[in-house]
């Protein structure tokens, strides 16, 4: 168990990131030399190279300069500042739930719509495809000034986009799964006279439990990217993606890409949560062993 | 108990009409084991499906207890087994044998008393508990008849239901569906492809032909009601399973010369 743990796991994932980590300080020395030529003369070979590795501003900040910076605005900021990457986190977490949740129930309930109703089978699928097809940087700004308009600011018109971004893998993924029981199920349900909400409950639902959760872990990354587009343009001074604007504001790279990787931490624990819930979920409705 | 005259259903078909039944006639009696037999494409498993009225007849008339198939369907008078056990895999064997009854209302106590009969019935005591994928695959169709013999129906209709397994498995569960059947007093129709296996259970047996899928031969069985594997060896099931063949044979003729 342990053995195979090491073997499938740990070392075919520490050998990807010790690769990219070396291929990033390579990097950072091409990146960054012009600043360091143009802030210090005469500097040996060896030298040059650790200042590469050190700018305050670098074009490409190094894995130890975001770790550090991440750690220091994580650990060591009281969560109320404005400099707590943990604030500025909790803001876009709750905008990627409240979407989240929105978006699922929104996909849940067309997918309903689309297995039960012939006239939205045929007429629903094509607007929800072509929903995704509009870049979600282009509606992203109508969508903020729009509900400022009528007067809603702050957490909704966020969660709107994620909801916007998240309701699709999930129409996609249920439609499929609650169509997955096989005609055998559904003549065996017709031989009981079984109505369609018990058909629904006893069978189509259950079905598709496991194509939900693979639906609603792409579901949940979307909704994060969607609360983070959400707060670019709208001029927030919170959240991850208010973070990111004010790093390229004040060509703070360390601090845009700290951000980035408080996104990217926050998206894995998103996905690896709801993992967890599959297999508990599946394993007790014995789907998985 | 079930009437079927002058029964026609064609299925329109990218290829055109395909015949699945032509001139079907035939009377089920209380009580009745029937087994329909044929090669595959004959309609014999379409025909259980008009009676359960899953299909419906292009032209013809068909009663179940005195109901279209409709009627009777809604008012649950028969048990359907498919070819397949058809389990749910997130319910336990009881809870698979609840399901009809939790579908039709029936109340806790009456659930776990019809449940604990059924599962004296086909002998699955101790299994209760286990989920599907921990049964063989008798075990599974053993859970599925118990399904379908759960709530108050007369007529049990069962397609091809030990298809898929060995025939030591299935001589076991021959023996026991017979057992059944002499305890319950149902009325069975029964979807098979095998000679002897028809012979064996059959007081009726109806053999069947495709291309159109019509009625060749209706024997009525001479063996008596009470039977062991034994009886396979004697001179009345061989002279039973001579005249299935010849049945069936009259209704290949055509094709295959």
């Amino acid at each position: 168990m342990k053995t195979s743990y090491l073997a499938n796991k740990f070392i075919p994932v520490s050998t990807i990131v010790i690769l990219i980590g070396v291929f990033w300080y390579v990097v950072a020395v091409p990146m960054n030399s012009d600043k360091v030529s143009r802030q210090f003369k005469n500097l040996t070979a060896s030298e040059h190279i650790l200042k590469c590795w050190s700018l305050k501003k670098p074009k490409l900040p190094t894995p130890h300069q975001i770790i550090t910076e991440m750690v220091n605005t994580t650990f060591f900021k009281k969560i109320s500042s404005k400099r707590s990457l943990v604030y500025h986190g909790w803001i876009t977490l709750q905008a990627t739930l409240a979407g989240f949740f929105l978006g699922t129930l929104l996909g849940i309930l067309l997918a309903l719509g689309i297995v039960h109703n012939k006239a939205m089978d045929l007429s629903v699928m094509p607007w929800v495809i072509a929903s995704q097809t509009i870049p979600i940087l282009a509606i992203a700004p109508m969508i903020i000034v729009v509900m400022n308009s009528v007067g809603v600011t702050g957490l909704l018109p966020k969660a709107i986009i994620s909801m916007y971004l998240s309701f699709f893998p999930v129409v996609v993924g249920m439609v499929k799964g609650l169509r997955s029981p096989d005609q055998i199920q559904l003549d065996q349900m017709k031989t009981w006279s079984a109505s369609s909400n018990q058909i629904l409950w006893y069978l189509r639902f259950p079905s598709s439990l496991p194509f939900l959760f693979a639906s609603l872990k792409v579901g949940v990354a979307a909704s994060l990217v969607g609360a983070i587009v959400g707060e670019l343009p709208s001029g927030a001074i919170a959240g991850l993606g208010a973070r990111m604007l004010a790093g390229t504001y004040y060509g703070q790279t360390i601090m845009i890409w700290s951000a980035l990787f408080a996104a990217a931490f926050l998206a894995a624990f998103l996905v690896f949560t709801i993992d967890f819930l599959q297999k508990i979920t599946l394993k007790r409705m014995a789907i998985i062993r | 108990m079930i009437s079927v005259s002058d029964v026609n259903l064609t299925f329109e078909t990218n290829d055109g009409p395909i015949n699945a039944l032509k001139n079907v006639s035939m009377e089920v009696n209380e009580g009745d084991f029937v087994s329909f037999i044929g090669p595959s494409g004959c309609g014999k498993t379409t025909l259980l499906r008009v009676i359960a009225a899953l299909e419906t007849p292009t032209e013809g008339r068909v009663t179940v207890n005195n109901m279209t198939p409709d009627e009777a369907r809604k008012a649950r008078q028969y048990g359907y087994v498919f070819q397949a056990a058809g389990l749910y895999p997130w319910r336990t064997v009881s809870g698979n044998i609840k399901l009809p009854l939790e579908i039709m209302g029936y109340s806790t106590s009456e659930k776990e008393d019809r449940t604990r009969k059924v599962i004296d019935l086909v002998e699955l005591n101790g299994f209760e508990r286990k989920f599907p994928w921990q049964l063989s695959g008798g075990m599974q169709q053993r859970a599925s008849i118990a399904r379908a013999l759960a709530f108050d129906a007369n007529i049990l209709l069962m397609d091809e239901p030990f298809g898929a397994l060995d025939e030591i498995v299935r001589d076991r569960l021959n023996g026991e569906l017979l057992n059944l059947w002499a305890r319950t007093r149902k009325t069975i129709c029964f979807v098979t492809h095998s000679i002897p296996e028809a012979v064996f259970l059959s007081t009726k047996i109806v053999v069947m032909s495709p291309r159109p899928g019509r009625i060749t031969d209706i024997i009525e069985s001479t063996l008596p009601k009470k039977r062991n594997l034994n009886i396979r060896d004697g001179r009345e099931f061989i002279k039973i399973a001579q005249r299935v063949r010849e049945g069936l044979k009259a209704g290949q003729t055509e094709d295959v010369f």
